[in-house]
């Protein structure tokens, strides 16, 4: 048995919306809600007891592009600020209004865009797959991954790793929502707890090795990491453990290459490449591509 | 040796080549296949070292062995590291356990060189063909290629990945003749000119409607140079990138501080440059491509090092304050990328919506914009910076770091901020 979430979310509120704005209601006379407890998403009166205006209002698609993506922020002001928006951008008559990055509202949904766009970008990037078995029938490798989202992005983010990853099956769990691809079908079923998500994979410790091995200590930035990998990630990456580590053991490190006794130059090995390449460097050592172009 | 003993010493081989990208390659992704992968999209950065730098790409040599002695780099024939050597199918596998994980999006694949450039390449290719080919595999591969390989060899590599690359490593042959005598400035050109060849035949507009389509070739190249290993001067640094990119339109160029490795040669004695100058000629390289500036704008025969102080669009600004202030309202383009602290997408959002409204500073304050930087050198409708002295001495120490950091950092000038790095990345200068 398995649960299906119904959770249409941008979908429900592009519907309102749109009913909304055929009857002219100003966007101060809706009350958005975000609980589902609460019996209608409107608290001011049911849409549908008045009849909708018969012309189609246009809106630009730019605009239902980006609302998309700002109503996966969790912030409980959203629907009602995407319909004030999309009020002024049509009967409200500021049909350039995206144009006005200055403009207060149009600022505060870009800046919601941006935090769900880095949510994604984060996502597809601190995922990490488990390998959990290989299906009997199909021989397909079978993958599980935890994520810790800060908005409501799976559905969004989510293709992306149908394109990526069609060759084996997977599923992401999140709290709030999961993901499942079979080779076919993607869909979405209801959070789990962190549990439920295997801790480890056998390939980790030969990750780690690449991860130690990679790291410069004689450029230590710490801030530089900081900033692109929170620490707030850090419990669910499997290198993130030796992070501490690394950092202290840098200083010393280099005090060793700084110590190390310089090496002599050795003479050239025999070998025919490496003398055609020594013969070509002194037939014409300071030859530069304008004088062979003026050649 | 095991794989465990053999990754230790090729990643820690490969450290030093400072690119990760994984942008800018053509749109391919694995469904329908039994494979993985996917590019075309920005890049994604999986991790990040202590060292601020991303992990995006395994980056591994197939061997850490070399015929070449260049003093800068730990893999010289005259090093004494353990030497190990990957056979393809160990990097294939390797590449695709960790790219099925999500701990990379891919491969950058180099060499030490073994027996001649062709052998070597051969042995480079090999893995690739097998990931393509063999296991289907879509997802990022850059291929480090040999100057002196042959023409066939480049090709083939090309084919196979989305981005290759040779390293100049210095801006001079005279800086390669002492410390990397194997090496030559003309011959890499040679080879770059060859590859932006075969990158326009198969991308370039002017093919013929019914001629056929070219093979496949990676969709860039890009290249690096070491900062701070020879004399070479920020403007002959940069005068050599911008002429890789206008001739050989290069992706990217990269600037790798020399930084001191595990085996010192006493040829190159250890003496690392600060960090901010290759920070600085990051910057310096985003003004080039993306604000139009000249190199000798930037960096002069006459000062021909970059100030490390403050950043170089900055510089110049307090170099040419006769240029200001600029007004925001009225200003073309190109001049108002040459307003400190005011990046390309600001720069865009102030050209839409000074359309509809005259803008005043609320309106930048809402845009988020680093008013301290900009006030001196901009009009508004409702400022004119004449009273905060765009004439006056003290502008420059404006902007300069605070005193204490600089006391304490006299003889190394301070790490750039977290922000800073943020603005590199982002090109918002």
């Amino acid at each position: 048995m398995r649960t299906i979430v119904i959770e249409p979310e941008y979908e429900a509120w592009r519907t309102a919306a749109r009913l909304l704005l055929a009857q002219s209601v100003k966007p101060d006379e809706v009350l958005w809600s975000d609980d589902p407890q609460e019996a209608s998403l409107f608290v001011s009166g049911d849409p549908a007891a008045k009849q909708p205006a018969a012309e189609v209002i246009k809106v630009p698609s730019a605009f239902m592009d980006m609302a998309r993506s700002a109503a996966a922020h969790t912030d409980s002001k959203r629907w009602a600020l995407l319909y004030r928006l999309l009020w002024r951008l049509t009967l409200g008559g500021e049909r350039h209004l995206l144009s006005m990055a200055t403009d207060r509202d149009v600022r505060q949904m870009q800046d919601w865009f941006k935090a769900v766009g880095r949510d994604i970008h984060k996502m597809h990037a601190f995922v990490r797959f488990r390998l959990v078995g290989v299906d009997a029938d199909t021989a397909r490798e079978q993958f599980v991954a935890w994520f810790e989202p800060d908005h409501r992005i799976v559905r969004l983010a989510t293709p992306f790793f149908q394109k990526r990853f069609a060759g084996m099956d997977w599923s992401i769990l999140t709290p709030y929502m999961c993901a499942h691809w079979d080779g076919e079908r993607l869909h979405f079923t209801s959070g789990v707890p962190r549990s439920s998500a295997p801790d480890e994979d056998a390939l980790d410790d030969l990750w780690r090795t690449y991860y130690r091995n990679i790291f410069n200590p004689a450029r230590v930035k710490i801030s530089a990491m900081q900033s692109e990998m929170p620490k707030k990630y850090w419990k669910n990456l499997p290198e993130a453990p030796l992070i501490a580590g690394l950092i202290a053991e840098s200083a010393g490190r280099v005090q060793g290459m700084l110590e190390t006794e310089e090496r002599p130059a050795k003479p050239a090995p025999n070998n025919a490449y490496l003398k055609s390449l020594h013969e070509m460097n002194q037939s014409n050592p300071a030859k530069s591509t304008e004088e062979s172009d003026k050649s | 040796m095991d794989i465990t003993r053999k990754l230790e010493i090729l990643a820690d081989a490969a450290k030093y080549d400072a690119s990760c990208a994984s942008s800018g390659a053509a749109r391919k992704d694995s469904r329908g296949s039994t494979g993985v992968g996917s590019t075309g999209g920005s890049g994604i950065c999986h991790s990040y070292t202590p060292d601020g730098r991303c992990v995006s790409l395994l980056k591994v040599l197939m061997t850490n062995a070399c015929l070449y002695d260049c003093h800068y780099c730990i893999n010289r024939r005259s090093s004494n590291v353990t030497r190990a050597r990957f056979t393809p199918g160990e990097v294939v596998k390797l590449t695709l356990d960790f790219y099925k994980r999500n701990y990379i999006e891919g491969l950058f694949l180099s060499s030490g060189i073994i027996r001649s450039a062709d052998y070597t390449m051969e042995l480079v290719i090999e893995v690739a063909r097998k990931l393509r080919e063999e296991h289907h595999f879509r997802g990022y591969i850059h291929l480090k290629t040999i100057p002196e390989a042959s023409q066939a060899l480049i090709a083939l590599a090309g084919r196979y990945a989305d981005r290759i690359s040779i390293n100049v490593e210095l801006p001079t042959q005279q800086g390669l003749n002492t410390l990397a005598p194997e090496k030559n400035l003309a011959r890499t050109e040679e080879a770059m000119g060859h590859i932006r060849g075969k990158i326009d035949e198969r991308y370039g507009e002017k093919r013929k409607p019914d001629a056929p389509k070219p093979p496949p070739f990676a969709t860039g190249q890009s290249t690096q140079m070491l900062v701070g290993a020879d004399v070479s001067t920020d403007a002959t640094i940069l005068g050599c990138a911008d002429k890789l990119y206008t001739t050989h339109r290069l992706r990217r160029v990269y600037y790798s501080a020399f930084s001191p490795i595990p085996e010192p040669s006493s040829i190159l004695p250890l003496k690392a440059p600060p960090l901010i100058r290759e920070h600085r000629l990051y910057q310096a390289d985003w003004l080039l491509r993306f604000y139009d500036f000249k190199v000798e704008e930037i960096a002069s025969a006459s000062a021909p090092n970059l100030d490390l102080a403050l950043d170089p669009k900055l510089s110049w600004a307090l170099r040419n304050r006769e240029t200001f202030p600029v007004d925001v309202n009225k200003a073309p383009r190109e001049m108002l990328l040459r307003i400190p602290g005011l990046g390309v997408r600001n720069v865009e959002r102030i050209m839409s919506a000074r359309r509809y409204t005259g803008l005043r500073l609320a309106d930048l304050i809402r845009l988020r914009l680093q008013m301290k930087k900009l006030l001196p050198f901009i009009v508004t409708a409702d400022h004119h910076p004449a009273r905060l002295g765009l004439d006056s001495d003290s502008l420059r120490a404006r902007f300069l770091p605070p005193p204490e950091q600089l006391e304490l950092n006299f003889d190394a000038p301070p790490e750039p901020a977290a922000n800073d790095f943020l603005s590199v990345r982002s090109g918002e200068l």
